[in-house]
């Protein structure tokens, strides 16, 4: 079936707009709004396998011949993201029952997430740059919503902030665009990969693509242009914090990857040499941030930073190793920061405040919720056999291979600040002298650590059984250095 | 305080439905030449706007008696509805079907399943326009 690659884009959307009809009825919008993301994780999963088994799969809507109409392509590398941001919103879902509060719940906060999960995984699949734009307008009109929702202090002020960037890197955005248009005469990405390295001008386009490496910088929270992240996350609450966490930076990484390694590839030695100084800067600011807070929410936050710093390093060494391992790590990423953030969240539950100093001693009272910690902070940085090692390895032995090795080295010695800064919430919030803690229903707890602990136990399996996923990695590398695979994918039909 | 308004009110009652008719007459436009049921559902709002501005809120509640954000969620899920319906005949999504038909008074007239997808996007900007209206002037 041709339009299977749309499934997990029109059910949430269906779901959402359904679930807008009754705003009240809390029981139904938990149910629908549950069964919503699981349909859609089982359609990406069947959509994995078809394209694993049958190759790159390509609708372009309307019927429209392809470079005129608007191409969305499904190659690997898209629904594997596609299949973990489901996974994802799957247990944002379920870790949202007992924290998000009945008052949010009542206000649209169900469809926000699913028009959310809309927008993201269209992004994914897009195969046409101004598409692009438009689903990263809908996914980020949904984190509107949800960043303000509720309508805390803390939230008004933040959202501010958040929307004023937001909106100034999406005019940046539609002007990249029209630029890239003006010189290329075409937004379809596969017609673009077909069309920049015929063009002997190579000076304006290098300038383009950095111009979209700012555009994209800004989702993406690259160095000089993180600095609304760390605040504006910090406001709302916990499960909105970890859907956003583990998604929507990543939607501007992947979009970098996939400009970077299709068609922005005419003067390599510029623009991917800034990318991996870039990045290497990012990890850089990410470790003093994730060191210097004593705030539990803050530090996985700068790691959010760090791991976009790790991601995009791998990329820009356009080599097998480097490209392989940043996809890994892109997906390991995307799950291990969902779950971190549901962990401490249910930590600052604990204590009612997120602030370290006044943590201590959980240790005895709840030691599940210790140990799933301890295990979750040790895949963060990467320790063998847990899921950060695979990609990893993978980027640093790209690095080695390729022209920048001393970034190599940088994200070796990183890791082990990584490690510090996820072991000291580890260390002062369960070790040490016992401290107040409040009440906190058996039911309520067990409804928030169960989604977590599956959570912690996939990225484990991701991690352990690392070779099963292989095949599908390498394959989704292959598309990426090979931008040929996919542009005769879109033009064959 | 009460202004009067006595000139305002004459004029809605007759302006309001030659912005509803231009609404109209756009909407079906819209398929061949500029116009559709994006600035039809504009012009749909705008008249209701003015109805509020002249009679007030309450008033215009009362005979407009619609739930805003219920009609959205309708016009979206019309607009997704007939976009997916290609999903059933394995098409391409949005692959829009249409023919020619004799139409009594109309005579010979093209009627398009795209024009069900419009309708649902009159009713979304018809239903935010004045969701986000009545949500500002309801705050004072």
């Amino acid at each position: 079936m041709s339009n299977l690659l749309l499934f997990p884009i029109i059910i949430p959307l269906i779901i959402a707009a359904a679930l807008m009809l009754f705003p009240n009825k809390i029981k139904m919008q938990r149910l629908i709004a549950l069964l919503g993301a699981l349909l859609t994780l089982i359609s990406s999963v069947f959509l994995l396998f078809k394209v694993y088994n049958d190759g790159i799969q390509v609708v372009t809507l309307g019927s429209w011949p392809a470079p005129f109409g608007i191409s969305m392509v499904s190659d690997l590398f898209s629904s594997l993201l596609v299949v973990t941001t489901s996974l994802i919103v799957l247990f944002v879902v379920l870790y949202s029952f007992p924290t998000i509060g009945i008052k949010r719940e009542q206000s649209f906060y169900y469809p926000a997430v699913l028009f959310l999960m809309t927008g993201v995984n269209g992004a994914f699949t897009t195969g046409d740059i101004f598409n692009l734009f438009v689903f990263v307008e809908v996914l980020l009109m949904a984190s509107y919503t949800l960043i303000v929702h509720g309508g805390e202090r803390q939230q008004l002020r933040e959202s501010i902030k958040y929307l004023l960037v937001n909106i100034i890197s999406s005019a940046l955005f539609v002007a990249a665009v029209a630029f890239l248009y003006s010189v290329t005469g075409t937004l379809n990405m596969a017609d673009l990969a077909v069309k920049i390295p015929q063009i002997e001008n190579t000076g304006i386009l290098t300038v383009i693509a950095v111009l979209f490496l700012v555009v994209f910088g800004f989702k993406a929270a690259i160095f000089p242009l993180y600095f609304w992240l760390p605040a504006s996350y910090h406001a709302p609450p916990m499960p909105i914090l970890a859907l956003f966490g583990a998604l929507l930076t990543k939607v501007g990484v992947y979009a970098i990857m996939r400009t970077y390694t299709l068609f922005f590839t005419m003067n390599t030695g510029f623009t991917h040499e800034l990318l991996a100084i870039i990045a290497i800067l990012t990890i850089l600011a990410g470790c003093v941030g994730a060191l210097a807070y004593f705030d539990v929410k803050k530090i996985i936050i700068y790691n959010i930073i760090i791991a976009v710093g790790v991601i995009l390093f791998g990329v820009s060494q356009l080599n097998e190793a480097g490209v392989q391992g940043s996809i890994l790590y892109l997906i390991h990423d995307m799950m291990i920061k969902a779950a971190l953030f549901f962990l401490v969240g249910i930590v600052a539950v604990i204590f009612g405040t997120s602030n370290l100093r006044k943590m201590g001693g959980l240790m005895k009272t709840y030691p599940v919720l210790g140990w799933t910690y301890l295990v979750a902070a040790f895949g963060l940085a990467g320790i063998p056999p847990l899921s950060g090692f695979p990609g990893k390895l993978l980027i640093v032995q790209g690095g080695f291979e390729g022209p920048q090795f001393w970034g190599s080295i940088v994200i070796l010695a990183t890791s082990l600040i990584v490690l510090l800064s996820a072991v000291r919430i580890f260390i002062y919030a369960f070790w040490g002298e016992p401290v107040e803690t409040k009440p906190l229903k058996k039911p309520a707890y067990n409804a928030m650590l169960f989604p977590s602990m599956i959570l912690v136990a996939v990225t484990v399996f991701f991690g352990v059984g690392a070779e099963l996923f292989m095949p599908f990695v390498s394959g989704a590398a292959e598309v990426l250095l090979n931008p040929s695979l996919y542009i005769e994918a879109v033009f064959k039909e | 305080m009460k202004t009067n308004d006595v000139m305002l009110q004459t004029v809605t009652k007759v302006v309001t439905f030659i912005i509803l008719m231009f609404a109209v007459h756009i909407f079906f436009a819209g398929h061949y030449t500029p116009g559709g049921g994006f600035v039809g559902g504009l012009l749909t709002a705008s008249a209701i706007v003015l109805l509020m501005l002249a009679f007030g809120i309450q008033t215009v509640k009362k005979i407009v008696p619609v739930n805003y954000v219920v009609m959205t969620s309708v016009g979206l899920l019309l607009a997704i509805a007939t976009a997916a319906a290609s999903i059933l005949f394995d098409v391409p999504f949005f692959t829009h079907a249409y023919d020619y038909f004799d139409l009594p008074l109309f005579g010979e007239t093209s009627l398009h399943s795209a024009m069900l997808f419009d309708a649902g996007v009159y009713l979304v900007v018809v239903g935010v326009t004045m969701t986000i209206i009545q949500t500002i002037g309801e705050d004072e």
